[in-house]
């Protein structure tokens, strides 16, 4: 089974975020980078679909960005992946549909079987990355997989909706993107590291499309006033209520 | 003055909330660039076209009711394509979506089709000669982005809860649309729709959050806060990643990061520490309450009122107070 895993790499949110002078950017410096949460286990779905279906094909990573998402890259392939294309651009555009082009242009003539993305990026939160591609490469498409089988050229998934699943059959070549809940990452294993040192990584040039959507500002949302705390226990109950009723108005 | 088409979102064939969420954004997108038409697609099975008159009451000029047994489950290849053919051969200067996981998978097949991009999940819409403006959250919702998306048409996304729906009565006109493809012969069918949760209200429809964290204990002590639900009347019960992850609720139940994106007028959390992934769905929040036993619980930095206690001895007492509090109202 040969399968693909388009990965991305973010910014580590347990940071408070600086705007950059121009307003229309975060500042960059002193972040810290990882592989989106949703993209690890888009990584998982692919190593465990190899896994269960002989071990035979490859696990192929994708990531478009700058030189440094190389470090993600190799970070897949300590986890099992076995090679990797770095789609290279030093400005990521804010336009899910330019990167879906980038993408979508390496993934054509790729004959694979299961194309595995992420629901979503946490950075740009835009959630439109895999559909988009699916519909530039005419592939079958299940977005928000929560729960996931393959076997003989077809596939039987559960999309995580608000509050409701649903069943969802599908043929193969599909594209899926992989939502929380269908597994938990494999760390990668001293072995593992040392061997992704030495597999293939390829790095050529991202064919971005036009931008559509661009950014004319960057904002922090306004902080929240300090809470009180009213007591120690049940004993602050009375206050509670009291005030949910006059100040918040909400009882 | 420009046109909108927007997409009315069904789930077990009934229209949601979101769906007159969108077509009130839809309406004021029109007003916004000078008083243009709002076209509302509903498609679904067989009846369908009898939920069209609720479309217009919220403001649209005209429903185009798409009925067939095709899509009395969602078909998002039929739906993409037929929305692509109605773009294409009308005027329409926005198409609009909810940002709900349907509207998230069809509104960027809709605009790849399109060759255009899309504008997700927008809190705000402004219209600035010919884009379309709108605040999006970014940075797992610690960064507002004010996007500028301009196309033929300008396809954009608006989060649940950011547009309240108002009647703005139109009289009912619905035509009858028929899909460009089989819809039958779609590749990915959806075999089933497993709802959660009953009559229960949805997280993304309830006024009060009650949400339980590991502080419980154990998914025997969540009556604690469906009791507290129930005192409410309007509440919802969600849930931290470590419960869900425990399997003492669903994992439809997840607030944050990974889980559904909150809005409520009232949240209170219960035994919740306050991880920034946690804070991500619910920060936006009204009015936040919480209950922990521990005074320097990150959760405490974000909520409005807090009471620094035993959840056990806590909730009962806060549950009493509440249903005395409705009695008295
Ligand atoms: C990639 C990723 C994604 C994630 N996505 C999400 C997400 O979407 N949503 C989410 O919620 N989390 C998410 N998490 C997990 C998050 O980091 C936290 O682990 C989780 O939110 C903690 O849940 P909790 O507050 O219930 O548990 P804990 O952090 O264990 O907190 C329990 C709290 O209960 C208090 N407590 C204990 N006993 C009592 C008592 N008797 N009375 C009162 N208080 C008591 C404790 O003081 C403590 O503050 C994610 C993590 C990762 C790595
Ligand atoms: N720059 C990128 N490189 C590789 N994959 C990406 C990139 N951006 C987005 N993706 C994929 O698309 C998914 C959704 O991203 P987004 O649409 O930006 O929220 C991610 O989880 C990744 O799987």
């Amino acid at each position: 089974m040969k399968i693909a895993v388009c990965i991305k790499r973010v910014p580590v949110m347990e940071v408070k975020f600086v705007i950059a002078a121009d307003g229309t950017r975060v500042e960059e410096s002193g972040l810290k980078y990882d592989v989106n949460d949703f993209d690890l286990w888009a990584i998982e779905a692919g190593l465990q679909l190899r896994e269960k279906n002989g071990n035979t094909g490859e696990v192929v990573v994708i990531s478009l960005g700058p030189d440094t998402a190389q470090e993600q890259i190799r970070k897949a392939l300590a986890m099992g992946a076995d090679r990797g294309v770095l789609l290279k651009t030093d400005a990521m555009p804010t336009d899910g549909f330019a990167v879906a082009q980038a993408l979508a242009a390496e993934l054509r003539d790729g004959g694979y079987d299961v194309v595995l993305f992420g629901r979503i990026a946490i950075d740009s939160m835009n959630q439109m990355t895999g559909p988009m591609v699916a519909e530039l490469l005419d592939l079958p498409c299940v977005t928000n997989v929560c729960k996931l089988e393959v076997a003989n050229g077809a596939g039987r998934a559960e999309r995580q909706l608000e509050g409701a699943n649903e069943v969802v059959e599908f043929p193969l070549p599909a594209l899926l993107t992989i939502d929380d809940g269908l597994n938990k990452e494999r760390l990668p294993s001293l072995k593992g590291i040392m061997a992704a040192k030495k597999k293939p990584l390829d790095v050529k040039p991202a064919q971005l499309g036009a931008a559509h959507v661009t950014v004319r500002k960057m904002e922090l949302p306004p902080e929240r006033a300090a809470g009180r705390i009213l007591g120690d226990s049940a004993a602050a109950v009375p206050e509670l209520v009291r005030l949910l009723q006059t100040e918040a108005k909400v009882l | 003055m420009a046109n909108v088409l927007v997409f009315a979102e069904v789930r077990g064939g009934e229209l949601r909330k979101v769906a007159f969420e969108a077509v009130t954004a839809a309406r004021s997108l029109a007003e916004l660039s000078g008083g243009g038409q709002v076209h509302a697609v509903l498609a679904g099975g067989a009846g369908i076209g009898g939920k069209a008159e609720l479309l217009a009451r919220y403001g649209a000029d005209s429903v185009l009711v798409l009925e067939h047994d095709g899509f009395a489950q969602y078909n998002p290849e039929a739906l993409a394509a037929t929305l692509v053919q109605h773009l294409q051969g009308a005027t329409y200067a926005y198409a609009l979506f909810s940002a709900t996981a349907q509207g998230r998978d069809l509104s960027p097949r809709v605009a790849a089709k399109m060759g255009v991009g899309l504008a997700a999940d927008l809190t705000g819409l402004a219209v600035d000669g010919n884009a379309v403006v709108g605040q999006h959250f970014t940075m797992n919702g610690k960064v507002i982005a004010t996007l500028a998306i301009t196309g033929a048409p300008a396809i954009v996304s608006v989060r649940p809860a950011a547009f309240q729906p108002a009647e703005n009565a139109r009289p009912l006109a619905a035509a009858a649309i028929t899909s460009v493809v089989d819809p039958l012969a779609s590749r990915v069918k959806v075999v089933a729709l497993k709802q959660g949760g009953g009559d229960k209200i949805d997280l993304n429809d309830a006024p009060v959050i009650i949400a339980g964290g590991r502080g419980l204990k154990s998914p025997a002590n969540f009556q604690l806060c469906e009791d507290l639900a129930d005192a409410f009347g309007n509440a919802a019960v969600g849930a931290t990643r470590a419960v869900t992850d425990e399997g003492w609720r669903p994992h439809s139940d997840q607030i944050g990061q990974t889980g559904r994106n909150v809005s409520p007028t009232l949240y209170v959390a219960v035994g919740i520490s306050g991880a920034i992934q946690h804070l991500a769905g619910m920060r936006t929040s009204k009015t936040i309450v919480a209950i922990n036993k521990d005074k320097d619980a990150p959760i405490f930095k974000i909520a409005d009122y807090g009471i620094v206690g035993d959840v056990m001895e806590v909730m009962p007492a806060f549950t009493a107070a509440v249903k005395q509090a409705r009695s008295q109202g």
